[in-house]
């Protein structure tokens, strides 16, 4: 009767032990914050690029949408995406753009928007990127579709794409 | 002479304050993991997510925060992830539990097995 005891116990850790094996090995979820989405945005603040501007919370509640996207001149992705965030500033009409540069030189981030072109309509920088905590960002470049209650409405993780572009002017038509 | 032991004094307690931090820092640092890199903790990045992990955690010790509340916030933004020793739940009670479990399962066998000798010899 022992005996039967133990070998049951025994056989159903072994069980458990690769059952935990399997489930685990199985998940090939890529983390990311998107658990983020339907929260609201925390108060920030933070000095606009280039004017004598303070661009926080309030300026996101002006706006039906916005879409705050952090980048930088040295972020080889966000040349990738940047013809679509040129497009949104076209296209997108309850839309506005928040640029957030992210640890850069202003230098060398205003010659970047002088030679890509600049689709912000307001540009923010956080030059030690302890802002970005507070907005779960991890990598950039990262976008963030907020609306003018600070809700979450979507993150974009990594370079835009065209897929992305549409769901943009879908959502915030 | 009172000037120079008053000197003595504050530099003896200001170090230790510095170390009583640092120490603190280490501590966090070691149990946030790094988001971006491949099994390092944000003590041993140094990557651009780390360094900025490391600022806001600086930031946050400078405010006055616990370390509770330094994990809790970062829970908030990066999910339980991101902390190496995560917060006791109903999701991971046995991640706690099992290897004391599996402790008093193999002490109890051992006894078992021990005392069936004794038996035996006894016989």
């Amino acid at each position: 009767m022992k005996k039967t005891f133990l070998k049951l116990i025994l056989f159903a850790l072994a069980i458990f032990i690769i059952g935990t094996f399997y489930v685990g090995l199985k998940k090939t979820e890529i983390y990311d914050t998107k658990n983020l989405i339907g929260t609201n945005l925390d108060n920030f603040t933070l000095n606009s690029l280039n004017e004598d501007l303070e661009i926080n919370q309030e300026l996101i509640k002006e706006n039906q949408y916005n879409l705050i996207n952090f980048w930088a001149s040295w972020c080889g992705p966000c040349r990738a995406e940047h013809k679509y965030l040129m497009n949104l500033n076209r296209n997108a009409k309850n839309l506005k753009l928040i640029g957030i540069n992210f640890k850069d030189d202003k230098k060398n981030a205003n010659k970047f928007l002088s030679k890509f072109g600049d689709p912000y309509h307001y540009s923010a920088a956080d030059s030690e990127g302890k802002v970005s905590i507070n907005f779960g960002v991890y990598g950039i470049p990262e976008s963030i579709l907020v609306d003018n209650n600070l809700k979450i409405i979507k993150k974009f993780i990594g370079p835009l794409n065209q897929d992305e572009y549409k769901d943009i002017i879908n959502l915030t038509k | 002479m009172k000037k120079i032991i008053l000197i003595i004094f504050f530099l003896t307690f200001s170090h230790l304050k510095s170390d009583e931090v640092t120490k603190l820092h280490i501590e966090i640092y070691k149990n946030l993991r790094c988001l971006v890199c491949q099994g390092q903790s944000i003590a041993d990045s140094n990557s651009e997510f780390a360094q900025t992990v490391k600022l806001v955690v600086k930031d946050k010790i400078n405010e006055g925060k616990s370390k509770k509340e330094i994990y809790e916030f970062l829970i908030s933004k990066y999910g339980e992830w991101i902390v190496y020793q995560p917060r006791f739940n109903r999701g991971n009670f046995l991640l706690w539990f099992l290897p004391y479990l599996i402790l008093i399962f193999g002490a109890i066998i051992i006894y078992a097995l021990i005392k069936k000798r004794k038996n035996n010899k006894a016989n």
